[in-house]
């Protein structure tokens, strides 16, 4: 069996921008109060009448080259299980190299010192669950699963649905996909 | 204690000493990547149902060491599914908001609205307010006393003041929101689309949104519903000045001129009858009036709609004939808060009318049938008194389609000799009627008249400050209400159950309800232990079992055909017992049998309508101060349009950001607020989320925060059918904040009254 590849699909077409996946993040992580790894883009275009909107939930892409990896000094961000990108908090001396390495701006320092960042919920994925951002979506907007496993419902969304990721020119490969 | 950066530093030289003395280099785990839990997930997971919204969702409430660490959606639940909006999240900020009630306050010396009380104890507190009710209804009769409500936990309250004999019953949930809607419909139909709404947007094949903007209102199974649909390729309609979340997803958006819905709809129906898009079966087997229909609309063309509401003759047909195609699965979703203009019972008569012309009603996709299973009521032995008729309109042939209590109304009634009889108390339970009656001046005044007012809350909002006993009741993650089995598609029973004990020296509503109750020798209405005795009686009654329900927070039934293609066989209770385009009781009445367009007053020079909405975070302005929720948004903007925003009369150029003041046609000024310039929004009309602008001193978050459009709207239309005010009859002009309001803010929100 293929090694899994963790991957998310965020339709922006479902997505209404109400916000439940930044709350349900922060309430599963017990993240401090300015810490945010996931947030919501509402991009409008045009000029009255003719205008579009685009609704994206964001959060760290986890790459497959990731800078922020290359970037950190002490070896605190690492690949994870899944390809996800993760940081040990007990390794990570706040030095903010990461932050400045990563262009999807998906890094804060938390409280505590260390630098904070989406974990894809690997502690309930872990446990069979879906990341809390998932979990909560009234849209069904959030898709996580498996890019390795071809009929899973990452893979299915990409195949079916004509897709982009932010940023592609700096060839870092992410690996959250915006279903437009 | 080291700080962490001296942990790392020396754990770092020590693991590399160790590496040389040839040991474990696994010392303090250094090297190791421990996958890091959060730890929120609970030891016990109690299911209940949300109160942060009227939408009730089903919520599984995750509690560790005695706190609440998250809350998910409750999967079984029908309305939730398993997921929330992002307010049902954060019920803990509610929960554990700092600023809640704490304990029963007494106003002693000073003046109602001066926000000074006394700490008192309960049985303090309840035996002056049983006093003070006992004193009133000697003096001028039960019916005097009256009590407005909001909530689920209301119904333990409606049950005392039907007990001590009192009509005067309401909440601003009908007047002041979906009254007209539920009249329109149920002048056509028979029946209002009550809550959740009967209306099947996940099958639809075309969604028409007019002014409802859903997804900012996040009612999860509708929004739940409506990405389905998109996803499954409907199509999307969206009239509204605004291009609101909704409106970026449509296929047409039509930006109309505020207050000219009503041609729009009379046009398009021109156009559908006229080139005979309409469902013909449809309307000869269940409609009556047809013949007045065609003929009312015959001169209502997309040329007269166009100067009345600005949109082009050509779009107005397209849009016709592109809603009709997909007919009957073709949705007019009828909205919610639905007082704008003050003929707002018409414009859901013609929302109505247009959904008949569909086909829609009884059919997929379009409105539903819905059922409720049968759960016997609690056999009291008891019954209500007799009682004078309610108060709430000054002639009793005022308003005469209204079915519920006015809330508005029964303010009015408090103005002495306004009404035939004066109400004299009043009791306000889980509503900021400080916000939510139009004219919180006037609201104010009648507050003045009172022999007596108390207030039953969780956080100390405005309406607290203007009372003379205020009990803090326990949330809906502390407390066991009233059984909840609504009318919906899919017939369900929910229980509400407490989550944890009640924090501080709160109590849930039925101990409060009760003991009022026993102080006014009405004992006999509330023969039950508590709460949860109660439930457990109706729900054993109804032949389930109570500890399956207490494991699941819910038990889904089995439901009654929905449409015809279920086989449901239509029926309407209306006057001719078909689908009545044409009204005779309207007719009777001296209203227009048939929607009629009446034109909106037009903003005086320099000025804008101001049009309020919602956030998806917030719920009216009672989340506010959830510090959780407003961690997302915690102040409101006023949206400008771009191009006015350029040059606008004696402000110049106006940008994102700059800190505004609004002043309305009556000279009210407003807190100083920030602007959004843009695309999104009509140049005649300006737009703001409602509910910010708390000036209550206990809501220490809220306070000062953005700007209050209940101040601005001073004005208001009486829809003349059904009672309910409309309050988008406001208009404001723009100036630059000044230092004095901003310093004005300032001392709100460092806690001046």
């Amino acid at each position: 069996m293929k090694a899994k590849r963790y991957a998310m699909t965020m339709d922006t077409k479902r997505c209404v921008a109400c916000q439940a996946c930044v709350l349900s993040c922060k309430a599963e992580n017990d993240l401090p109060d300015k810490g945010f790894r996931d947030w919501i883009v509402q991009e409008t275009r045009g000029e009255m009448p003719t205008l579009s909107q685009e609704n994206r939930s964001e959060r760290c892409n986890h790459c497959d080259n990731p800078s922020c990896v290359s970037a950190c000094p002490t070896g605190a961000s690492y690949v994870g299980p899944g390809g996800t990108v993760l940081v040990n908090q007990h390794k990570c001396s706040g030095c903010k190299a990461c932050i400045a390495a990563c262009p999807y701006n998906a890094r804060y320092v938390h409280d505590e010192g260390y630098i904070d960042k989406c974990t894809f919920c690997m502690h309930r994925v872990q446990k069979g669950e879906e990341p809390g951002c998932v979990d909560v979506c009234p849209t069904r907007a959030l898709h996580f699963g498996d890019l390795s496993d071809p009929q899973s419902n990452v893979s299915e969304d990409l195949k079916k649905r004509r897709h982009k990721v932010l940023e592609p020119e700096r060839g870092l490969d992410p690996h959250l996909f915006f279903l437009v | 204690m080291l700080n962490r950066r001296q942990f790392i530093q020396i754990g770092a030289g020590t693991a590399g000493v160790a590496a040389l003395s040839g040991a474990s280099t696994n010392w303090w785990g250094l090297d190791k990547n421990p996958l890091h839990d959060p730890g929120t997930e609970g030891e016990k997971i109690i299911p209940t149902f949300c109160e942060l919204c009227f939408w009730k969702c089903g919520v599984l409430a995750h509690v560790k060491d005695g706190r609440v660490t998250k809350l998910k959606g409750n999967p079984a639940h029908p309305l939730s599914l398993g997921k929330l909006c992002p307010r049902g999240v954060g019920g803990t900020g509610l929960l554990y908001d700092p600023d809640r009630l704490k304990t029963p306050l007494i106003r002693r010396q000073s003046k109602r609205g001066e926000q000074l009380f006394e700490e008192a104890t309960w049985e303090e507190a309840l035996d002056l307010m049983a006093n003070k009710m006992g004193q009133v209804r000697e003096k001028y009769g039960p019916e005097a006393i009256a009590l407005f409500s909001h909530g689920f936990g209301g119904a333990w309250f409606s049950h005392f003041f039907k007990a001590i004999g009192t009509p005067n019953i309401s909440a601003p949930s009908y007047a002041q929101c979906r009254g007209p809607r539920e009249v329109g419909y149920y002048l056509t139909y028979g029946q209002g689309c009550g809550s959740p709404e009967n209306i099947d947007i996940e099958n639809a094949r075309c969604i028409t949104l007019i002014g409802s903007h859903l997804g900012e209102n996040m009612h999860n199974t509708q929004v739940q519903e409506f990405a389905d649909a998109m996803a499954n390729g409907a199509q999307l309609v969206v009239v509204d000045p605004r291009f609101s979340t909704a409106a970026g997803k449509a296929r047409y958006w039509l930006p109309i001129k505020p207050g000219t819905d009503i041609a729009l709809l009379l046009a398009w129906m021109h156009v559908i009858i006229i080139e005979k898009r309409y469902d013909i079966d449809y309307i000869d087997k269940h409609a009556a009036g047809f013949t007045e229909l065609r003929e009312h609309i015959a001169d209502k063309t997309p040329e007269w709609a166009h100067v009345l509401t600005g949109i082009r003759p050509e779009l107005i047909r397209e849009t016709a004939r592109f809603i009709s195609s997909f007919k009957p699965a073709s949705l007019i979703h009828p909205g919610r808060r639905t007082t704008w203009y003050g003929d707002d019972t018409q414009r859901a008569r013609a929302m109505a009318i247009l959904a008949a012309l569909l086909g829609s009603w009884g059919r997929r996709g379009g409105y539903l049938n819905t059922s409720k299973l049968d759960v016997p009521g609690f056999p009291y032995t008891t019954s209500y008194p007799e009682h004078r008729p309610q108060v709430d309109r000054p002639k009793p042939s005022l308003y005469p389609l209204a079915d519920e209590v006015l809330a508005s109304g029964v303010c009015d009634a408090t103005i002495p000799g306004t009404s035939s009889y004066d109400i004299k108390a009043w009791v306000v339970y889980g509503t900021n009627l400080i916000q939510c009656l139009p004219n919180p001046r006037q609201t104010k005044k009648a507050i003045q008249e009172l022999d007596f007012i108390a207030s039953i809350d969780v956080l100390p909002s405005e309406i607290c400050g203007w009372s003379d006993v205020v009990l803090p009741e326990s949330t809906y993650l502390e407390r066991c209400d009233e059984v909840w089995t609504p009318d919906y598609k899919v017939p369900f029973l929910a229980v509400r159950q407490p989550v944890v004990e009640p924090m501080y020296n709160s109590k849930p509503g039925w101990w409060i309800a009760k003991e009022l109750a026993k102080r006014s020798g009405l004992e006999d209405y509330f023969p039950w232990k508590d709460s949860v005795e109660y439930a457990k009686f109706r729900v054993t009654a109804a032949g389930y079992d109570c500890d399956e329900l207490q494991r699941t927070g819910v038990i889904v039934g089995q439901g009654a055909p929905t449409c015809e293609e279920e086989g449901l066989a239509l029926s309407f209770s209306t006057d001719s017992g078909k689908i009545d385009l044409y009204s005779k009781p309207l007719a009777a009445l001296g209203f227009d049998p048939l929607p009629q367009y009446t034109p909106p007053d037009e903003a005086p020079a320099g000025m804008f309508r101001l049009l309020f909405g919602r956030a998806p975070v917030h719920t009216f302005g009672r989340t506010v101060n959830n510090r959780f929720l407003s961690l997302i948004t915690n102040d409101n903007e006023v949206w400008v349009n771009a191009k006015v925003a350029r040059d606008l009369t004696g402000v110049g150029i106006l940008k994102t950001g700059d800190r505004v003041v609004l002043i309305n046609q009556d000279g009210v000024r407003s807190e100083p607020i920030a602007a959004k310039v843009t695309e999104r929004i009509r140049g005649d009309c300006v737009y703001m989320i409602h509910g910010y602008g708390h000036s209550a001193k206990g809501l220490r978050f809220a306070r000062g925060r953005g700007a209050s459009d209940s101040e601005l709207v001073t004005q208001y239309k009486v829809d003349p059918i059904m009672g309910g005010t409309g309050m988008n009859v406001n208009f404001v002009r723009i100036e630059r904040a000044t230092q004095a309001d901003e310093a004005g803010a300032a001392r709100v929100r460092e806690g001046a009254a």
